[in-house]
């Protein structure tokens, strides 16, 4: 598994999200879920749920921090994934993958072309990576 | 590795008893029925001898002030000297009830007079109240006292936290119907000001800030920080946690804020933990006075004491009685022995230990924020993780192994990899360079390839690493 795979933008809250047909999939990125953790609980709105782009839409908890989940992209929640409610361990196991957390109906998919592609996110982890 | 105990149902016998009551000397008056219960209460039936030994053995377990070293950061586990106990234990103070006539309780009246107008002097505030039981508790009562002065201006809703705060300012603030604004730090571990200027506006009630802030640093902009909240309208607010940087130095008033709580457990060295009870004092400004809760100790012409319920504009009782009584009797008998020479020598001490124990260990242990070191400093373990994956956990763990109690870790969120020490002032040279060396040891092992031992610690202690990830997943709340 690739750290940062190259068919996902990035928020700089560390979500990623893929573009699927006219679906946003939204989940946290390998290097989130590295730096919260063994995750213990994720909470996700319900079905048809308003999101607003970098709006708190949920929350993650790890035995050393509680954080919130910023939205990609505003609009509405169709999908969620209860898997990941019931063993928070697969955000651990296969963030991009099993472990993604909602999946969004965009008002604007073109929102997404403004989050960092793969190569400015990493570029942003290597920052952080510095500085700690 | 010793054998698990048996829990106290587990050595529950039918019959057994570890009282023996006599007869009732007068007729007792039976429950209603209707309140009577149905079934025998679940409890464990052991004997006397079985009971001591069985609650002996499990506090011998257990890790304390004490009996270690406890540098848990934020917390400050300094030693609580025993006396204050023995003072709060006397019966002219234990055998009270706040109800009685007047004329019985004065000596307690004139102490919670007395030391109301000690902790303004020692926080530049005018006037205090006893009522809070914790910090937390003083934030949400100072978050009240906002609330009804701003009661017909609902469009101020929005308090500004720092992103380095301790968890309990933001929960207050949503607990006390307000939202949150975060102000981020700069460079330096400091509030951005500039960040900061632009949250502020006629939306804004006030701001919550710790100073020293969480990573142990000084804020030096505080003066700007509350003349700008003062500017917008807003109230400022101290959290106290870290008033022992600066006890008996420095005045939160002078740095210009409203209001400030004191943790009596932190600072004024009274009990931690086991549930409380504790005490988080709050002192406040001319402004606010008028919004404190109820009751209040006024002394009266005669030079007597008495309750003082009459105040219009008060948010009313935020705790039965008076606060926690005996918790603020030890924190006085704590301020008497010491006087303000002595708060400043605490702070001082505090302050050296602190810095003590970064130098010990900074060339090892990256400090990020290290510039103008108070209290306490914030190490991060994050260079460990290229050696097998070490993790700061794993260094807490490994620490109790060497016989001290982990420091705070994974907080302030603003430091990876957390490692948050605060010695306190009640440590001895020995001690201090006994942890930095068990520190140094544990990089060192790690560095040397063993990061399989570290992972796996502790190793000494009845009980092995705990799989916290699945205690938290797979929650089980009855036996």
């Amino acid at each position: 598994m690739t750290d940062f795979p190259r068919d996902v933008r990035y928020t700089p809250e560390h979500e990623w999200a893929r573009l699927e047909g006219d679906l946003v999939r939204v989940g946290i990125t390998h290097y989130a879920q590295d730096a919260l953790g063994d995750v213990v609980y994720v909470e996700l709105p319900e079905l048809g749920a308003r999101v607003t782009q970098e709006a708190p839409f949920g929350e993650i908890q790890s035995p050393k921090a509680v954080s919130d989940l910023f939205a990609p992209v505003t609009g509405e929640i169709v999908e969620r994934n209860d898997e990941v409610v019931a063993a928070p361990e697969l955000v651990n196991e296969d963030p991009y993958g099993e472990g993604w957390l909602v999946a969004i109906r965009a008002d604007e998919p073109a929102e997404l072309d403004g989050l960092l592609d793969a190569r400015a996110y990493e570029e942003l982890v290597e920052s952080l990576d510095e500085e700690a | 590795m010793t054998r698990e105990p048996d829990t106290i149902f587990e050595l529950s016998r039918p019959g057994r008893r570890s009282w023996s009551l006599p007869e009732a000397p007068f007729d007792v008056e039976p429950v209603p029925s209707e309140f009577a219960r149905r079934d025998a209460p679940k409890l464990p039936e052991v004997s006397e001898g079985g009971l001591i030994r069985h609650f002996t053995q499990l506090s011998e377990r257990n890790f304390a002030i004490d009996n270690a070293f406890y540098p848990l950061g934020s917390c400050t586990m300094k030693y609580n000297p025993k006396v204050q106990d023995e003072l709060a234990a006397l019966s002219g103070f234990r055998d009270l009830h706040p109800d009685q006539p007047l004329a019985d309780i004065q000596g307690a009246l004139e102490l919670l007079w007395t030391f109301e107008r000690d902790l303004c002097e020692i926080t530049g505030m005018t006037a205090a109240t006893f009522c809070p039981a914790a910090g937390a508790h003083g934030e949400i009562t100072a978050l009240l006292m906002w609330r009804k002065h701003f009661a017909n201006d609902r469009s101020r809703d929005t308090v500004i936290i720092p992103d380095s705060a301790h968890g309990t300012n933001p929960a207050s603030v949503r607990l006390a119907g307000f939202k949150v604004a975060e102000v981020p730090s700069g460079p330096d571990g400091q509030v951005d000001v500039d960040a900061l200027k632009g949250l502020l506006g006629p939306h804004v009630v006030g701001l919550m800030i710790t100073n020293p802030n969480t990573l142990g640093v000084f804020e030096q902009r505080i003066d700007e920080i509350t003349k700008f909240v003062h500017d917008a309208g807003g109230f400022a607010y101290c959290d106290g946690a870290n008033l022992n940087a600066l006890v008996g130095r420095a005045l939160p008033g002078d740095m210009g804020f409203d209001v400030v709580h004191i943790n009596l457990h932190k600072t004024f060295s009274t009990p931690h933990g086991g549930g409380g009870p504790g005490a988080g004092p709050l002192c406040v400004d001319e402004a606010l006075e008028p919004y404190l809760p109820v009751p209040r100790v006024k002394r009266l012409d005669d030079g007597t004491f008495a309750w003082d319920h009459d105040h219009a504009s008060t948010i009313g009782p935020v705790h039965s009685f008076g606060g926690n009584f005996a918790v603020v009797v030890r924190a006085y008998a704590y301020l008497r022995r010491l006087g303000l020479d002595g708060l400043r020598r605490v702070s001082g001490m505090a302050v050296l230990n602190a810095n003590y124990v970064k130098k010990k260990v900074d060339a090892r242990y990256r400090v990020p924020y290290s510039e103008g070191t108070m209290h306490e400093f914030v190490a991060s373990g994050d260079f460990l993780r290229k050696f097998g994956g070490v993790r700061t956990f794993d260094v807490a763990k490994a620490l109790l192994d060497h016989g001290f109690h982990a420091p705070t870790v994974y907080f302030p969120l603003t430091v990876r990899e957390a490692l948050m020490v605060e010695p306190t002032e009640t440590e001895s040279k020995e001690t201090l360079d006994a942890f930095a060396q068990a520190l140094l040891e544990i990089a060192e092992q790690a560095e040397a390839g063993h990061a399989d031992e570290l992972r796996s610690a502790p190793h000494t202690l009845p009980v092995s690493r705990l799989d916290e990830a699945r205690a938290a997943r797979q929650l089980k709340l009855r036996a």
